[in-house]
């Protein structure tokens, strides 16, 4: 079956996708909150300022949160799930905790999305956590394309730049069912 | 600067170039030239938090955020409207109580959008963003009015055809979907690098509403119809509601 193609979420989409405290999945005064940042920069260094990044992750203990409430936050419940766009610089941050492996024993990541005007369709990459873990794909990449994906931990968080082209190109993911 | 004509050309150079998704690499909409990754994406067997989508529920949404046609204190101008149709997973299957978000410009053209500078009337009455959940069924409806086209800076004398932007999730992470839903029969379809970075044309087709005498009300709104295929979900239909833990 075929599916439906994407299309650019364009220049206006601070219109329809930004919610109040979309980039809280905690609250940033929470005791264990992380802040997860850095900037979107395209093929010639700039920061893009309208980007938007989806964030989706396990808690702290591996689990895949089922709890709805992300758009309406509480304060209280850990939907796993939010929403940032870039400032005028490039600049995303979110709140969160830090995710744990959903498989024991695997390397914990969060799992990305990244909109923006000329990007014509969404791109999907992951945030691994500095580590040792085996990884089936960051074991199989070139050290420097492997350096993309492993988040720099801060005194106060985790700093993770998307370079969308160019020199340190992320590496972006396909899926199997998204086979032509 | 670059005119239409010159956009036309490079558009009918990289006809059908690039399968049933839109080209990354597309340089007649120019914003994607530098801003698209020039390595092959990288083939993984999703797992963890990337076989499950994000849940939201009626908390998250007013029943009204799927009408915006009565969000202000009066009614918008312009062509009152009804989208409807059903979200699908790439097995056929519906995708249920899941989010969809939709924004627009209004009926001239407009976005309520501080970055807007096109030149038409804003309309105190329309804002141009909704929500909705889909029903049991995989269904969503949204009560709104025809957008407008509009002029952008991609090229001279550059028009964007009239479209909604659709926002959508499905079962698993990797159907995560952002596209646009245009109007059947529109002449800008041609001359619009966006809408041709799908460089398959049954594939853009899929992106055009159906025009539905069904959904239209008598004296009161035109129905379209508008169905959504994701691509297909890494977990069987075998596995249960709840992640393992």
């Amino acid at each position: 079956m075929t599916f439906a193609p994407g299309q650019t979420v364009g220049p206006f989409f601070h219109l329809g996708l930004p919610f109040e405290a979309g980039n809280l999945l905690v609250p940033a005064s929470h005791p264990d909150a992380v802040r997860l940042h850095g900037r979107v920069v395209d093929g010639e260094g700039a920061g893009v300022p309208d980007a938007l990044i989806e964030l989706w992750q396990a808690d702290p203990s591996g689990r895949v949160p089922r709890e709805t409430g992300s758009i309406r936050r509480d304060g209280f419940t850990f939907t796993g799930w939010g929403r940032a766009q870039t400032d005028g610089d490039g600049h995303y941050w979110f709140a969160t905790l830090t995710p744990g492996p959903v498989e024991s024993g695997r390397r914990p990541f969060f799992a990305v999305t990244v909109f923006a005007r000329g990007l014509t369709d969404r791109l999907f990459t992951r945030i691994y956590l500095p580590g040792d873990e085996p990884d089936g794909l960051l074991d199989g990449l070139e050290p420097d394309r492997r350096a993309t994906l492993i988040a720099t931990r801060e005194p106060r968080g985790l700093l993770f730049d998307i370079h969308l082209q160019g020199e340190g190109e992320t590496v972006f993911l396909s899926y199997p069912r998204q086979a032509r | 600067m670059t005119t239409q004509a010159d956009i036309n050309r490079e558009i009918d150079d990289l006809r059908g170039s690039g399968g049933p998704q839109p080209r990354r690499d597309y340089p007649p909409y120019r914003s994607s030239v530098l801003r698209h990754p020039t390595r092959d994406l990288r083939m993984v067997d999703p797992e963890g938090v990337e076989l499950w989508a994000p849940c939201f529920g009626a908390a998250d949404i007013d029943d009204a955020e799927a009408d915006l046609t009565v969000q202000r204190s009066g009614e918008p101008l312009g062509e009152r409207i009804v989208v409807s149709g059903r979200v699908l997973d790439g097995d056929g299957r519906p995708v249920r109580h899941q989010l969809v978000e939709i924004w627009q410009a209004n009926a001239s053209g407009r976005y309520w959008h501080q970055r807007d500078q096109h030149p038409a009337p804003l309309d105190p009455n329309f804002i141009g963003a909704g929500r909705c959940l889909t029903d049991g069924d995989g269904v969503y409806t949204f009560q709104t009015i025809k957008p407008g086209a509009y002029p952008w800076r991609n090229h001279d004398n550059a028009w964007r055809p009239a479209h909604i932007h659709f926002s959508l999730f499905g079962t698993d992470f990797t159907q995560r979907l952002v596209t646009q839903m245009y109007f059947p029969g529109d002449p800008l379809f041609e001359l619009d690098p966006i809408y041709q970075s799908i460089t398959d044309a049954k594939a853009r087709e899929m992106l055009v509403a159906s025009y539905d005498h069904g959904l239209t009300t008598p004296e009161h709104r035109l129905g379209y119809r508008w169905d959504i295929v994701l691509s297909g979900t890494h977990r069987t239909p075998l596995d249960t509601e709840e992640p393992l833990r």
